[in-house]
This record gives structure tokens, sequence and C-alpha cells, in this order.
């Protein structure tokens, strides 16, 4: 907890993952909406996603945590992206 | 083909005494020599695209290409009173084709001589020479391949794709299912594995190994029992989209290894990787064994990675992996499979169960 980019409350992190969300998607989500439902995730999609969490909260998303639940909902990746900033276990 | 001369991907015609006879302006009708037609038509033909960059009328121009019925064969015409470097350059763009890859054919000396300032690597031919391009090494690919010869359709429907995409107010999924979009899955046919091979060489951002198989390699594992070459191809209501992923498996009694599985780049957008995944994931439940993928990491293909890994790939230790043996630098990563739902966007006809039975949709 040295690093004071860490105090990063969760709202502020889903107001940026909505955000992003919305200009990619043209809808609206919910915290718990599940974006995967139709079972039509592209390659694409999935990898912007993964690049924009890394990208704007400076960290690294691998292995075992490269999962499609750490990304089903905003909830899900603000939760992902809180653990992975505090240094919290990854593996 | 070497690095000093590569193929000629697409010619840039200019029209007024080069692809007819005469100035439309000035002499009002106009006509093309048999012998040009049969060049376009031949070219065509051959998988390589025509362009036109010309100063005229762009209506005129383009209703008397109608009448001579060569204005199907053009795309990106480039009518009107700008460079004419200008207009090959945005056609290069467009296409997405290196400068290399295009030549430019007129009748005046100035306009060659501009195009060829601005953009060295554009090779220019006099008109001429226009009758002779057939015998020209860099018009003639070593192989035409299956999607050669509707490249020019593709390419025309892709444009009118990107147009409506454009346009589209809603969401990118309503998008998608309005293109009515078929991805056909099949056995590959000895015809459709040179297509296939040079897949593996120009999609290196959904290849994930990395790995190159040759024509040869890929020949010989269409009559391997032990191994399926799968070939996948698209279409929706604008055409064809042709060949745009293969799938190479090792198959065992209790698992699937993907060995290879490549798809175009021009497909991405639409999903196609992840329906395949979860096509293979389907499969390979209803068949009752478990699933393997060879990972290895490059600094083109994270987009692989993402892909396995969002299918519920993970690197878990199982038995069944016991029979491989991937190469060095290779990881094995492993899907317990459970039946899978179609997708919404797109509908997919495949094998039944891999490529043994008749092809049949996914239900």
């Amino acid at each position: 907890m040295t690093d004071s980019t860490t105090e990063l409350p969760v709202a502020a992190i889903e107001q940026r993952i909505g955000a992003f969300l919305a200009a990619k998607t043209k809808l609206t989500w919910e915290p718990e909406e599940d974006l995967f439902t139709s079972g039509a995730v592209s390659s694409l999609f999935a990898m912007e996603l993964v690049v924009f969490v890394e990208s704007t909260f400076q960290v690294a998303v691998e292995g075992p945590d490269l999962a499609m639940d750490n990304f089903r909902t905003v909830r899900a990746m603000s939760s992902l992206v809180t653990r992975l900033r505090s240094g919290g276990d990854g593996a | 083909m070497s690095e000093a001369q590569p193929i000629v991907k697409c010619l840039v015609w200019d029209l007024d005494n080069t692809l007819w006879k005469g100035t439309l302006v000035e002499d009002g009708h106009v006509e093309v020599d048999d012998a040009v037609r049969k060049v376009v038509m031949e070219l065509d033909a051959r998988g390589v695209l025509q362009a036109v960059a010309s100063r005229n009328d762009h209506d005129e121009a383009w209703a008397r290409l109608e009448e001579l019925g060569l204005a199907e064969y053009v795309v990106l015409p480039h009518i009107g009173w700008g460079p004419k470097s200008e207009s090959v350059r945005r056609i290069a763009e467009r296409l997405n084709f290196s400068l290399r890859t295009l030549a430019f054919i007129d009748d005046l000396p100035t306009e060659r001589a501009e195009v060829a300032y601005h953009l060295p690597d554009v090779r220019c031919y006099p008109a001429e020479q226009a009758a002779t391009l057939l015998g020209l090494p860099e018009f003639s690919p070593p192989v035409v391949t299956v999607d050669a010869r509707r490249r020019r359709r593709m390419y025309q429907a892709g444009f009118e794709r990107d147009q409506e995409r454009e346009k589209y107010q809603g969401a990118d999924e309503d998008f998608l299912r309005s293109l009515g979009l078929e991805m056909r899955i099949g056995k590959a046919r000895d015809e459709e594995i040179t297509r296939v091979e040079e897949l593996t060489l120009r999609t290196s951002q959904m290849n994930a190994t990395g790995v190159h198989y040759s024509d040869a390699a890929l020949r010989s594992l269409l009559s391997d029992a032990d191994h399926e070459v799968l070939v996948v191809s698209m279409t929706d209501r604008f055409g064809p989209h042709g060949a745009v992923g293969v799938i190479l498996i090792e198959k065992t009694p209790r698992a699937w290894r993907i060995k290879l599985l490549a798809t175009s780049c021009r497909v991405v957008s639409f999903g196609a990787g992840a329906v395949l995944l979860r096509w293979l994931t389907d499969a390979a439940a209803r068949a009752g064994v478990h699933l393997a993928a060879d990972f290895r990491r490059t600094d083109r293909n994270r987009m692989m990675e993402v892909a396995y890994r969002f299918a519920g790939f993970t690197t878990a230790r199982c038995d069944c992996l016991a029979s491989f043996s991937p190469p060095e630098g290779t990881e094995c990563l492993h899907l317990e499979p459970v039946r899978q739902d179609p997708p919404a966007t797109m509908r997919v006809i495949a094998p039944e169960p891999l490529a043994g039975g008749p092809r049949t949709p996914w239900r």
C-alpha cells in the first residue's frame, strides 16, 4: 500500500469501466449485468477489455486471472482491479 | 516470388487512351479493345484487383464503364481531378496493401512520372503495354487459390459491409445479427489447402502457436487417421468471406488436441474465433473427450491467449495430456468440455460429430 494510486475507490473504477463499455457497445450496463450472455464475445472485444483494464488501472492480468468470470460484469472487473492493485494474491 | 518483384495485388487503370481508346470528354464515345478487355477479365480471374484513377467527370465515366460491362470488375474507382499519386495512395490504404504490391498503368508519361515521384514503390506501365501484362511474371501468381477467383467480389462485399457498419446506430451485436452470418466448418478438401496454408502465414495475431504449417505438411495430414484438418468459411448477406479459418486437430481416444487454430483478421470483429472454440467445446463434450490446445506466446498473439482463457482453458494438469508431446516452449492448455449453446449472432453448420458425418446446423 505504498503507492498512492492504489487508493482508487470502487465507484470510480466502475464508472471508468462503465464509460468504456457504453462507448464500445452503445449500451449501458448495470454493475452485475452479464456482458457475455449472447455467447458471442468476439476475441477482439475480449482483448480490448483486457487491454483497457490493464492500461487504465496499471495492472497486469495474467494466467488464471485471464478468465471470463473476471470480466463478466462491471463488478467482477472492479474486484479484479482492486485485488491486483492492492498486490493481493493473483495466483 | 522474389523480394524485388512481389506479385501485383492491385492494378490501377487510367481510363482515357489506356483502358479505352479515345478521350471520353472530347470523343463522346469510347470503345475498349478486345485484347484489353481480355486482360481485365483474366487478371480478375487470377485474383488481381483492379482499380481506376482517371481525370474525368465521375458519373459520366462510371456510366460508360457500366455500358461497357467493365464496372463490375473495378474496386475503388477514383475518378476526379486530383493528383493520381493521391488516388493510388488512397487505394492502397483502403485495401491495406503495401505500395510494393500496386501497379499503375497510364498512357501519359507525365502521369506516370507524378506517381513514380511520390510513390517510388508503385510499378508504372505505359498504356501500350496493356495487352502484354498477362505474360509478365508479376501479374502471374504461381498458384490461383479458390478464393483468388472471387477475391474482387469479397472486397466489394467488404466495402458495402463497412459502409453499413458505419451507418449503423445500434449495438454491435445487433449489427452482427442483421448481417445474417453463416459459418461452415468442414473437412479440408485438397484444393482448399493452398488457401489454408496462406492463412497460417498471414494471420500472425490469431495464430495460437506462431507455427506455420506448409502446404505439404497439411496435405499429408489430410489422409492421417489421427488428424483432422478443418476449414472454416463464412458468408453473410453481402456475400462470401471465403475461407477464414483453419483448425488442425490430433485425436486420441481421450482427448482432441488443437495443434493449430488460425482465423483471418477479416472476421475477428465478428467473433469467429470465439464461436469456433465454443463449437469445438460442444463437439468434444458430445464425443466425450477432453480438449487440449497448443499455445506458444509470440509478441503478436495475446489475443489468442485471451480467447482460450475466456473459453475456459487452463494450465491444469490432466492424464489425458500424457500422450501429447508439444514442441519445446509450447504449453498444452486444457479444458474439460461441457455442452454449449449455439451463438446468437450466426448460424453454424458443421460436421457431426467431427468431420465424420454429414454437415448439420449446430443446435
